[in-house]
């Protein structure tokens, strides 16, 4: 379906979701003109709250995921939903199965949900992610939603894209609470402790807060003896905590438990959602985070100019291999030939964009 | 050269979906993306998801008979989006006269049971190739 660009745009203003699609395949794919295109959309960015969901393999994200954007949708607002998996390394192939925990929001016209492949991202799957996100807020989603798995830092890297980050742990994530520990405790804004329903939640949850450095000076003898989950169950410390931190300015992830598959969880975690949203909003947090993603995203694209301006020099690369056989022979250093390569290549800067970048 | 962009599902009412997952497994290892939506998928839900994820391909899985209602169901909901260009292909226990008519609406192949996995993928393979070349 070849399309010129101003159909795309065109299509992609009034509303049309195949043109969303296609615009989204244009951008994760850079294909030719998808910087125009992002540019043409830069000035619509910025509406959306972007809400990372992160966590082990089959903690229930999916289905978190779906269950937010349900409470979303019954309040009136659109939702755009990413859903991240791996790209197998040695086929490059990936299985996307995000959607079959999505079923009942999957044809409400109010949802948008696209799966993404993780693929070799060379410019790094968080910048990947943050393009298709932009594409997303453009078309006037008011949430976006990104679940990643979180295991690698390159996912870790995409939940920090966002401006509240959720990380999902069930029971059996105790035992590798520390090892967890490095990354994820400091991108969560929030935690939630899904399948309540099995043993070990209360001790995780525990866990993390004794982790997270919440119970100094807490005495046990303030919470109440409780047998098996009570979602309701008054915990002094964390009534405290939210009392404190709807006022303050700073802020403490809650540790939330769920049951995901039977809805359970869910309004705390959206209150718990807004609280953030409307503490990074009166800290000017929000500000600094964004403020310094756009840092990154022009130094990104600084570098990767600089790159290919440099690079597709014939003469650069002549002078290039006229010098390596010098280095090899030691009668010049590396840094010696990096630099003349950098001292004549000041005038390739101010070259005018080649065409159809 | 871009992954190919397979939907797999599984329309009808039947209960498992073994072959599918089968036929999503095997098109991933064969190094292309699949979305994987699981069973009892409707036409409209198949539509609509094939649009949102921007499919070349939708993979459909049917043993339940309904095919020459479903196929070209989802075939007439994605006119309607305008992507009419999406491969229409999968496999399933379809007699050789609906096979003939679906044919002649525009469907892609459709392979019977016990067909190897490794033909399917050469057939998507084949047609994103060429499909590919003509736009290039
Ligand atoms: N017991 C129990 N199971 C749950 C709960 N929430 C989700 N599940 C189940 O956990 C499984 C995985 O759920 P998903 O939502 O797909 O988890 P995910 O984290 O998105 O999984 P991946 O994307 O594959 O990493 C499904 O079978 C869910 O039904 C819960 O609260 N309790
Ligand atoms: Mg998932």
């Amino acid at each position: 379906m070849p399309r010129s660009a101003d159909t795309l745009l065109s299509d992609f203003d009034a509303g049309k979701v195949p043109a969303l699609a296609r615009a989204v395949s244009v951008v994760e794919n850079h294909r030719e003109g998808y910087d125009a295109l992002l540019g043409a959309l830069h000035s619509r960015t910025g509406r959306a709250r972007r809400i990372g969901i992160t966590g082990p393999p089959g903690a229930g994200k999916s289905t978190v995921t779906a269950l937010l954007v349900a409470n979303y949708r019954s309040a009136g607002l659109k939702v755009g939903v990413l859903a991240v998996d791996p790209t197998s390394p040695f086929t490059g192939g990936a299985l996307l199965g995000d959607r079959v925990r999505m079923e009942a929001i999957a044809l409400d016209s109010g949802v948008y949900i696209r799966s993404m492949a993780t693929r070799g991202s060379l410019g790094g799957l968080a910048a990947a992610t943050r393009e298709v996100a932009d594409v997303l807020d453009a078309f006037g989603f008011d949430r976006i939603l990104i679940e990643t798995v979180g295991v690698g830092q390159s996912e870790l890297d995409v939940a920090r894209t966002a401006d509240s980050t959720v990380v999902v742990l069930v029971p059996e994530s105790g035992d590798s609470i520390q090892t967890l520990k490095a990354g994820v405790m400091e991108i969560a804004d929030i935690f939630v402790v899904n399948k309540a329903d099995r043993p070990g939640a209360d001790r995780l949850r525990n866990d993390i807060e004794l982790m997270l450095g919440l119970r100094k000076g807490v005495s046990f003898g303030n919470i109440p003896a409780h047998h098996g989950v009570d979602l309701k169950r008054v915990n002094p410390a964390k009534v405290a905590r939210d009392a404190a931190a709807s006022e303050s300015n700073s802020w403490t992830p809650p540790v939330l438990s769920a049951i995901a598959r039977e809805g359970k969880g869910m309004q705390e975690l959206i209150d718990a959602l807004d609280r953030h949203f409307a503490y990074l909003e009166r800290t000017a947090k929000l500000a600094e985070r964004r403020g310094g993603r756009t840092r990154e995203r022009v130094m990104e694209l600084v570098e990767s100019g600089f790159k290919r301006r440099v690079w597709s020099d014939d003469a650069t690369q002549r002078r290039l291999e006229q010098m390596l056989p010098d280095v090899e022979k030691r009668s010049t250093t590396p840094f010696d030939a990096a630099e003349q390569i950098l001292e004549q290549s000041a005038d390739l800067m101010a070259k005018p964009r080649e065409k159809g970048r | 050269m871009r992954p190919v962009r397979v939907l797999v599902a599984k329309p009808g009412l039947d209960g498992h979906d073994r072959g599918a997952k089968v036929v999503a497994a095997a098109l991933r290892d064969a190094g292309m993306e699949v979305i994987y939506t699981g069973l009892h998928q409707t036409p409209e839900m198949i539509a609509t998801a094939a649009v949102q994820e921007d499919v070349d391909v939708i993979g459909l899985s049917i043993l339940s008979g309904a095919h020459m209602t479903l196929i070209p169901r989802v075939q007439d909901l994605l006119r309607e989006q305008g992507r009419d260009d999406v491969l229409i292909t999968g496999g399933g226990i379809i007699p050789k006269e609906d096979m003939e008519a679906l044919t002649a609406r525009g469907i892609g192949r459709l392979f019977g049971p016990g067909t190897p996995t490794s033909e399917l993928v050469g057939y998507i393979k084949g047609w994103f190739a060429e499909r590919e070349k003509q736009e290039a």
